[in-house]
C-alpha cells in the first residue's frame, strides 16, 4: 500500500514506546494534551508554582503566628522583618504583620482569578457556542442581549448588585464573573461560526449527531484553544479589577485585604518603606507571569497539530 | 426491483439569494437542483455526473436531508425523508451515510482516528462498551487498509488517502444501506483514487449497499457505476444504463462531456472528433428557459426555448431530456 504508516514519531520522544504498549487502546484529547503538556517545561514548571503559591496561601497561615487582622500593638508602625517578634517580613504602618496579610491577600486574589473567572468561562462558552451554532433567532437574541449587558456600566452594575444583595464576598465573585463573560461569549461566537460550516461538522450531523452533541463534542474542543488563551488573559484582568473594587470599598473589606489592595497600600508609603510595595507586587506579578505561560502551554497541548 | 428502496421525485432546493433592495432585500431563489427525479435500487451504484456548480454535491446532501429540500420527496423505504422531524430523521441516518470530498476538511482536526470512527457507534449503539467500539472501529480499520495501531493518530498525521479512508470506515461502520459519495476520490492523486475507488467498489459487494456516487470524473464514473445520472444547472439531462450512455449518448450535453475525456493514445486523440462547447455555464439564478442547456447546445431551434424538454425513453433504461435526440 501506498500510504504506509509512519512509524517513527520524532517530535513526540514517548510515541513509539506508548504505541507499543497500549497499541490499540484508545486515549482521549485530554490523556494526550496532558501528556504534551507535561513535555513542555515552562508550562509545567509554571503550573507547580501556581499550586505551590496556592497552597501556601491556603495553609501557611496555620502556621503565621500572626493573624492578618491583629495589630501588634508594640509596634504600632512600619517595622523591618524582625525575627525576634516573629514578623519575618516585618509589618505595615499599622503593626500588622505583612507576612500573614500577604498569605490572606494571596488567598482573595487566587479566589477571584479563578472563580470569577471560571464563571465567566461557562456562561461565555455555553452562550457564544449556542449562538454561534443554532444561529437564527437565537443567536439574534442572545448577542442582543450582550450588547445590551456591555451598555450597562460595569460599576453600576455592580453597586446595585451590593445594594440588593448586600456585601458578600462571593457576590462579587459572581458580579465580576458576570460581567466577564461579555467578551468570552463573543469570541467563542465568532470561532464558532467559522466551525459551522466545516465539513467535519456536517460529516457528525450525518453520523446521527444532535445540536447538543456535536457542540460538545465538536465545537467546544476546537474553540478550547481560543478560548483558553483568553482565560489567561482574563485571570490578571479580573484580579486587577478586584482590587480597583476593593480600593473603592466594594470589593473586600479591611481588613481583609487581597494583593490588589495591599499594593495600593504599599503604593502610598513607596518612598519610606518599599517593602510594603514590592512584596505583593512581586507575588502579584509571579502569579500572572505563571497563568500566562501555563495559558500558553495549554493551547500548545490542546491543539494537536502543534506536537 | 423493489420499488421503495429511494425514490426522489421532482426534487427541487431552492437558495434564497439577495439581489438587490436596500432595507428590505429582494430575494431571488437560486435553483441548485430542480426537480430531479431518479431511482435507487439496493446494491446499485448510480454515477452523478456534471460540471463544477450543477447542484451535485446538492442533489447529494438533499437525498441525506442535510440540506433541506424545498419541494419534491425523497422517499427511503417507503417513508418520505423530507416530512421527517429532527429525532426520526436521526434515526433514519442510520442507514444513510456520506463520504465527503475533502478528506481531511471532514475530519475533526481534535479527534484520534479512532474516536472519529466510534463516532457513528456513539451515536447509534450507545449501549456498546468501550471495549467493544474498539474492537469493531479496530475491524474496521484493518477493513478499509489501515493499521489498527493507528488508532490515537490525529487527521493532519494521514496522508490524504488515508484521511479518505478514515472518512469511508467512519461512514461504514454502521453497515448503511446508502452511501453517498461526493466526490470522494477527486481531492487525490490517481493512484490513491484508484485505491480508493476499488475499496468502495469492494465494501458495496461484501456489504451489498448502494451507493451515489458523485463526480466529475467520467472515467471513474464508468468504472464504478451502474447506472449515469447526467446533471445540468440542476436539472437531469440522461440517465442510463452505463453501457447505454456510454456507447450511444443522445443527449448534445453528454456528447459534448463525453468527447472531453482525453484518450490515452496520441494519434485517436487528435484523430477524435471533439463537440467543443462554447460559452460558460449559465448563472442557477437565471437559468435560460425551456432547456437550460440551449444557450451552449450546437442543435438548439426556436422549440428549445419555449419548452422545457421532458424527460423521454431513448431506449431500454435509457432517458434523456433533448427535443432533438433523434434528429
Amino acid at each position: 500500500m501506498s500510504d504506509a504508516p509512519v512509524t517513527s514519531n520524532l517530535r513526540v520522544p514517548h510515541s513509539d514506546a506508548l504505541d507499543k504498549a497500549a497499541d490499540v487502546e484508545g486515549r482521549s484529547l485530554w490523556q494526550d494534551a496532558f501528556r504534551r503538556m507535561q513535555a513542555n517545561r515552562a508550562a509545567m514548571a509554571s503550573a507547580i508554582m501556581l499550586i505551590v503559591l496556592a497552597v501556601v496561601c491556603f495553609v501557611g497561615p496555620l502556621f503565621v503566628p500572626w493573624t492578618y487582622e491583629e495589630i501588634d500593638w508594640d509596634l504600632l508602625e512600619a517595622t523591618p522583618p524582625n525575627f525576634e517578634l516573629k514578623h519575618y517580613l516585618g509589618t505595615d504602618s499599622l503593626g500588622r504583620d505583612m507576612l500573614a496579610r500577604l498569605l490572606q491577600g494571596g488567598q482573595v486574589s487566587f479566589m477571584v482569578g479563578i472563580l470569577a473567572t471560571s464563571v465567566a468561562l461557562v456562561i461565555g462558552v455555553t452562550v457564544g457556542a449556542m449562538a454561534g451554532f443554532i444561529g437564527g433567532r437565537v443567536d439574534q437574541f442572545l448577542m442582543r442581549f450582550v450588547d445590551v449587558m456591555y451598555a450597562v456600566p460595569l460599576m453600576f452594575f455592580i453597586i446595585i448588585l451590593m445594594v440588593v444583595f448586600g456585601r458578600n464576598f462571593y457576590l462579587m465573585f459572581l458580579a465580576i464573573g458576570f460581567v466577564e463573560w461579555l467578551t468570552m461569549s463573543r469570541i467563542v461566537r465568532g470561532q464558532t461560526l467559522t466551525l459551522r460550516n466545516k465539513e467535519f461538522i456536517e460529516a457528525a450531523r450525518a453520523s446521527g449527531g444532535s445540536t447538543t452533541s456535536i457542540i460538545i463534542r465538536h465545537i467546544i474542543p476546537n474553540v478550547l484553544g481560543v478560548v483558553i488563551v483568553y482565560v489567561t488573559l482574563t485571570i490578571p484582568q479580573v484580579i486587577l479589577l478586584e482590587s480597583f473594587l476593593s480600593f473603592l470599598g466594594l470589593g473586600v473589606q479591611a481588613p481583609m485585604t487581597s494583593w490588589g489592595a495591599l499594593i495600593a497600600e504599599g503604593a502610598q508609603e513607596m518612598e519610606i518603606t518599599p517593602r510594603t510595595l514590592i512584596l505583593p507586587a512581586v507575588c502579584l506579578s509571579t502569579t500572572l507571569f505563571c497563568f500566562n505561560f501555563l495559558g500558553d502551554g495549554l493551547r500548545d497541548a490542546l491543539d494537536p497539530k502543534d506536537r | 426491483m423493489s420499488e421503495s428502496f429511494l425514490q426522489v421525485r421532482d426534487l427541487k432546493v431552492h437558495f434564497p439569494v439577495r439581489t438587490g433592495g436596500i432595507l428590505i432585500g429582494q430575494y431571488s431563489p437560486l435553483k441548485a437542483v430542480d426537480g430531479v427525479s431518479f431511482d435507487l435500487n439496493p446494491g446499485e451504484t448510480l454515477g452523478v455526473v456534471g460540471e463544477s456548480g450543477c447542484g451535485k454535491s446538492t442533489l447529494g446532501r438533499a437525498v441525506l436531508q442535510l440540506i433541506g429540500a424545498t419541494d419534491g420527496t425523497v422517499s427511503w423505504l417507503g417513508t418520505d425523508l423530507t416530512s421527517l422531524d429532527k429525532k426520526e430523521l436521526i434515526a433514519a441516518r442510520e442507514n444513510l451515510q456520506i463520504v465527503f470530498q475533502d478528506p481531511l476538511a471532514s475530519l475533526d482536526p481534535r479527534m484520534t482516528a479512532g474516536d472519529i470512527i466510534a463516532e457513528p457507534l456513539r451515536n447509534y449503539r450507545p449501549a456498546m462498551t468501550k471495549a467493544e467500539r474498539r474492537k469493531m472501529v479496530a475491524g474496521m480499520m484493518e477493513r478499509v487498509g489501515l493499521l489498527p495501531r493507528m488508532i490515537n493518530r490525529y487527521p493532519h498525521e494521514f496522508s490524504g488517502g488515508q484521511c479518505q479512508r478514515i472518512g469511508i470506515a467512519r461512514a461504514m461502520i454502521l453497515h448503511p444501506k446508502l452511501v453517498v459519495c461526493d466526490e470522494p476520490v477527486s481531492a487525490l492523486d490517481v493512484s490513491i483514487q484508484a485505491q480508493v475507488v476499488n475499496l468502495l467498489m469492494d465494501l458495496q459487494r461484501d456489504l451489498g449497499l448502494s451507493l451515489l456516487f458523485i463526480s466529475h470524473d467520467l472515467a471513474i464514473v464508468r468504472h464504478i457505476s451502474h447506472r449515469v445520472l447526467v446533471l445540468y444547472l440542476g436539472r437531469v439531462m440522461e440517465l442510463a444504463d452505463k453501457a447505454s450512455i456510454y456507447a450511444t449518448p443522445h443527449h448534445p450535453y453528454t456528447q459534448a462531456l463525453l468527447s472531453a475525456v482525453p484518450i490515452p493514445d496520441p494519434v485517436k486523440e487528435r484523430a477524435k472528433e471533439r463537440v467543443l462547447l462554447t460559452g460558460d455555464i449559465p448563472s442557477p439564478l437565471y437559468p435560460p428557459s425551456g432547456c437550460v442547456f440551449r444557450t451552449r447546445c450546437p442543435r438548439a431551434t426556436a422549440i428549445c426555448a419555449d419548452e422545457v424538454p421532458q424527460l423521454e425513453q431513448a431506449g431500454a433504461g435509457h432517458d434523456v431530456a433533448c427535443h432533438h435526440w433523434n434528429t
